[in-house]
């Protein structure tokens, strides 16, 4: 299956890319899509405790499992306002 | 009238924000505004200006939120919530606030609880362009699940 993944802000700069096109297994996680980006791009890792994570534009937690066609984003620490 | 709730890169005006409210049929005492600006200065940097960004369609639930946490906690206060994204010059408003409701005490509480939330939970980024480089802001890891961090915001609202 398929999925979009969007970063943002420092996370898209590491990436160099605001959105990624992934291909997971069945019953894959946001984890392991997070563990897959992290060893793509290593420097990601140091967020890994600091990330919050949304599935569909809604808050979800790491051990959320996805499915086709979703769309993963990972987000740094905020500062709106 | 506007929409209550709004993301978008235009200049933010304050009477806008307030006429999406309406005027409650003559029913409210008071209406509390809050208006955040772009500071020429930040952590002892010379800033220049700052690019907004927002995850927009989870920044809008995100505020939507908000509104329900304010309306369980003040019923009676309706809210207007509108923030501004893209490059925002020194002394332009990047938020815009407003709490009306039939007493002035749970508008002003409410009107401090919403920027409060706002920091917290919305996905939105402010990257500061300072004399010498940039620097993305980093402040608080968004978890609208997180109970502290709600009390917190009433707390503060409340003092």
């Amino acid at each position: 299956m398929r999925v979009t993944v969007r970063l943002f802000a420092r996370l898209r700069d590491i990436a160099g890319a605001s959105e990624l096109a992934r291909d997971l297994a069945p019953g894959a996680t946001i984890g392991d899509v997070w563990r897959q980006l992290a060893h793509e791009f290593p420097e990601l890792s140091k967020y890994e405790r600091s990330i919050s994570t949304a599935v569909n534009a809604d808050y979800a937690r790491m051990d959320h499992v996805v499915g086709d066609g979703d769309e993963i984003a990972f987000l740094p620490p905020v500062s709106g306002g | 009238m506007g929409p209550l709730l709004h993301i978008g890169p235009g200049p933010l005006a304050l009477d806008e924000v307030m006429a999406s409210l309406g005027d409650g049929a003559g029913s409210d005492g008071a209406v509390v505004t809050f208006l955040g600006l772009v500071r020429n200065h930040n952590l002892g940097r010379s800033v220049r200006y700052l690019e907004y960004e927002a995850y927009e369609p989870l920044a809008l639930r995100a505020f939507e939120r908000i509104g329900a946490e304010v309306a369980e906690r003040w019923p009676g206060v309706r809210l207007a919530l509108h923030h501004r994204i893209g490059r925002l010059e020194i002394g332009e408003a990047s938020i815009a606030i407003a709490a009306r409701s039939p007493h002035r005490g749970d508008a002003y509480s409410a009107c401090r609880y919403t920027i409060e939330r706002v920091k917290q939970i919305a996905p939105i980024w402010k990257r500061e362009f300072f004399d010498g480089g940039d620097v993305w802001i980093e402040g608080a890891t968004a978890n609208p699940d997180d109970e502290r961090a709600r009390h917190e915001a009433e707390r503060l609202a409340c003092a």
